[in-house]
């Protein structure tokens, strides 16, 4: 298929370009997983207990830095507590940025 | 009735140490221990390589043994500069390593126990990083904050996000630490009071019957020290990633 969308004009590459800039930032962001030979460390239970642990502390602690931040700057502007609430998706979704990065394929060097 | 209850915390309670000089100071049983690791791993290395021998004896080849894992930790994890950071990971390493282990045998404190001390650390990783990135590309590096590959009217969302994980970096490599040494002390001990508390409220049977809750320490001192070995690993770990990060930007 994209082979056809190549060959008919310079129109469809943009599409082709945005699929590469896709692959490179799922890439980037450890969103496609790695063959699962690379992870010995599921293998057993007091592993993944380990792993469970670790990615816990990774989402907990992006939400508490954003607590934290969005309380500071509500203390600086007054605006309590809007800030605050606002930073509580933010951090949310930096954890999940966090986890997405800690299980994501090994960083070629 | 006042019988023996399990205080799982008062292990972690700091004092001071040194007699009356200690006292003005403020230095305490943690530092106290601090010292004996940076003590034996002086004396360690200076006697273990005392000998330089091409066939290494038991001590000489612990040492190169040591030296070596985190000398591929490091060009593994970092790179070929990594050889540049090599001494401060080794520090880290030895240090949180040692910490770990001393505090596994009784009436000794581990230092590694107190958010302080991994505090501390982590927050001395997390600036010497940022200034190492900023030090290898200047005010580029503010652009490993801007994922690549995103259209620009995502970035006002983006960017606070990327930057509140950086942030909280130090945050989840202290908590780590601190929490699996504090829960593993935290069981050794509950499990040490049920022998206690069994004794003294079941007689002579609670005394054989704590033989389970011995057994289970036996098995949970295994445990620790594999905890103990594994998170000095993982701080040294995250630190050359991190260095990774602050020297190659991705």
């Amino acid at each position: 298929m994209s082979g056809d969308h190549e060959g008919q004009s310079g129109s469809q590459s943009g599409g082709q370009s945005f699929e590469e800039r896709l692959a490179r930032a799922r890439d980037g962001a450890g969103l496609d997983r790695p063959p699962p030979e690379g992870k010995p460390d599921t293998a057993s239970d007091s592993g993944a207990m380990r792993l469970a642990m670790r990615l816990g502390v990774e989402m907990v602690a992006a939400l508490v830095i954003a607590v934290v931040i969005g309380w500071g700057l509500d203390r600086l502007f007054h605006t309590r507590p809007w800030l605050m609430i606002a930073f509580v998706p933010l951090g949310a979704a930096a954890g999940l940025r966090n986890v997405f990065r800690a299980m994501g394929p090994e960083r070629k060097n | 009735m006042a019988g023996p209850t399990i205080d799982a915390l008062s292990q972690f309670r700091l004092t001071t140490g040194l007699g009356p000089i200690g006292r003005v100071v403020n230095f305490t049983n943690s530092n106290e221990m601090m010292l004996v690791a940076v003590a034996i791993i002086i004396v360690l290395f200076s006697v273990g390589l005392r000998t330089r021998s091409v066939v290494p004896g038991r001590l000489q080849s612990l040492v190169e043994t040591l030296y070596e894992f985190v000398y591929g930790m490091c060009i593994d994890n970092i790179g070929e500069e990594g050889r540049k950071f090599f001494p401060l990971v080794f520090t880290i390493f030895i240090f949180i390593l040692l910490g770990n282990l001393l505090g596994l045998f009784p009436y000794f404190f581990a230092y590694t126990s107190g958010i302080v001390v991994t505090l501390t650390m982590a927050l001395f990783v997390f600036l010497f990083t940022t200034g190492v990135g900023f030090y290898v590309h200047g005010f580029r590096f503010l652009k490993f904050f801007v994922p690549d590959g995103v259209p620009g009217w995502l970035l006002p969302l983006l960017v606070p996000i990327e930057i509140i994980s950086y942030l909280s970096r130090p945050v989840s490599l202290s908590v780590r630490l601190f929490a699996n040494m504090t829960a593993g002390h935290v069981m050794l001990e509950v499990f040490a009071g049920f022998m206690i508390l069994l004794t003294a409220s079941l007689g002579v049977f609670g005394a054989v019957a704590s033989i389970i809750p011995l057994g289970l320490n036996v098995a949970l001192i295994a445990l620790e020290l594999l905890v103990a070995c594994l998170q000095a690993y993982v701080f040294a770990v995250l630190t050359c990633l991190y260095l990774h990060d602050a020297v190659h930007m991705h």
